[in-house]
């Protein structure tokens, strides 16, 4: 593992925080405040990648760089939580727990299906 | 952020609004600093996460300490940092981007998390899966809660007086 690698882990890492940043705040401006839309859209566009890059068969250094550092930093388990805790807060339990249970559900189908098309790629 | 979203509190006499056209996505205004606040600790927090995958590599089938950490971790941090920046601290622009957005977003993953999963399910580890997913959720909640509840244990302080250059 050279230094090389954890540079680019650093500079890619960055980069999808700012991505994710950028595609929540377009979805949440396009679907309202009622629901964590942009957390839910973020975190299934990037469980579809992650998936589709586990069933291309990369390299250490590739999977590490497009996987564990891009993907997984656009992507955010934190925010999830935060939101629904404060859903749950404002006595919004219907919507919590549809918050916890579609991002779920969706997300394991979701990286199914990158790994399917990852697959058949 | 836009305002012509989430409106639906008309009146009892409203008229039939419909000719209003669709907001259209506007993208978040973000100045430099909060994209480089952004930017500075979603690396900080990617590069933690990504030595403790490094570190602690796990089988498809074994509970995936270094993702489950990482999660319920950044759940605490962020708990802590948003509960304190939006109720104790003053307004500050680059704090929430750099350690709410950066930090606890870079360090925790979603994805990771339900490749894992559905790594289990395909290996039959159905117990497993069913298992991490609901330890995950749990004490993810938990932490965040738990670092709200301290934050608010804490009373505000009510003004901060500078008395320009006086002492106490």
């Amino acid at each position: 593992m050279s230094a090389l690698v954890w540079a680019a882990v650093i500079l890619v890492g960055g980069a999808g925080s700012v991505l994710r940043f950028y595609v929540d705040g377009l979805v949440s401006a396009a679907s309202g405040r009622d629901f964590p839309y942009g957390t839910l859209a973020v975190n299934l566009s990037g469980a579809v990648v992650l998936g589709l890059l586990a069933g291309l068969a990369l390299g250490h250094d590739a999977a590490l760089l497009a996987g564990t550092a891009a993907v997984g930093s656009y992507t955010t388990f934190s925010t999830w939580m935060l939101e629904t805790q404060r859903l749950t807060e404002e006595r919004q339990h219907r919507r919590a727990a549809a918050n916890i249970a579609v991002s779920m559900v969706l997300g394991v189908a979701a990286a199914a299906l990158g790994r399917l098309i990852g697959g058949a790629l | 952020m836009p305002d012509a979203v989430g409106d639906s509190q008309a009146g009892p006499a409203a008229p039939p609004r419909r000719v209003r056209p669709r907001a259209r996505p506007v993208p978040p205004r973000a100045d430099a600093q909060t994209i480089i606040a952004i930017f500075a600790g979603g690396a900080l927090g990617t590069v933690a996460r990504a030595a403790l995958a490094e570190a602690f590599p796990h089988a498809a089938t074994a509970w995936p300490w270094p993702t489950f950490a990482v999660n319920i971790v950044a759940c605490l941090l962020l708990g802590y940092f948003v509960t304190r920046l939006q109720e104790r601290l003053p307004l500050s622009s680059y704090r929430r981007p750099l350690l709410g957005t950066g930090v606890c977003g870079g360090l925790s993953t979603f994805s990771t998390m339900q490749v894992e999963v559905w790594q289990m399910l395909s290996a039959h580890a159905y117990a497993l899966a069913a298992c991490y997913t609901m330890a995950s959720i749990a004490a993810g909640y938990a932490a965040l809660h738990l670092a709200t509840a301290l934050v608010r244990r804490v009373p505000v302080r009510r003004v901060s007086v500078r008395t320009g250059g006086a002492r106490r």
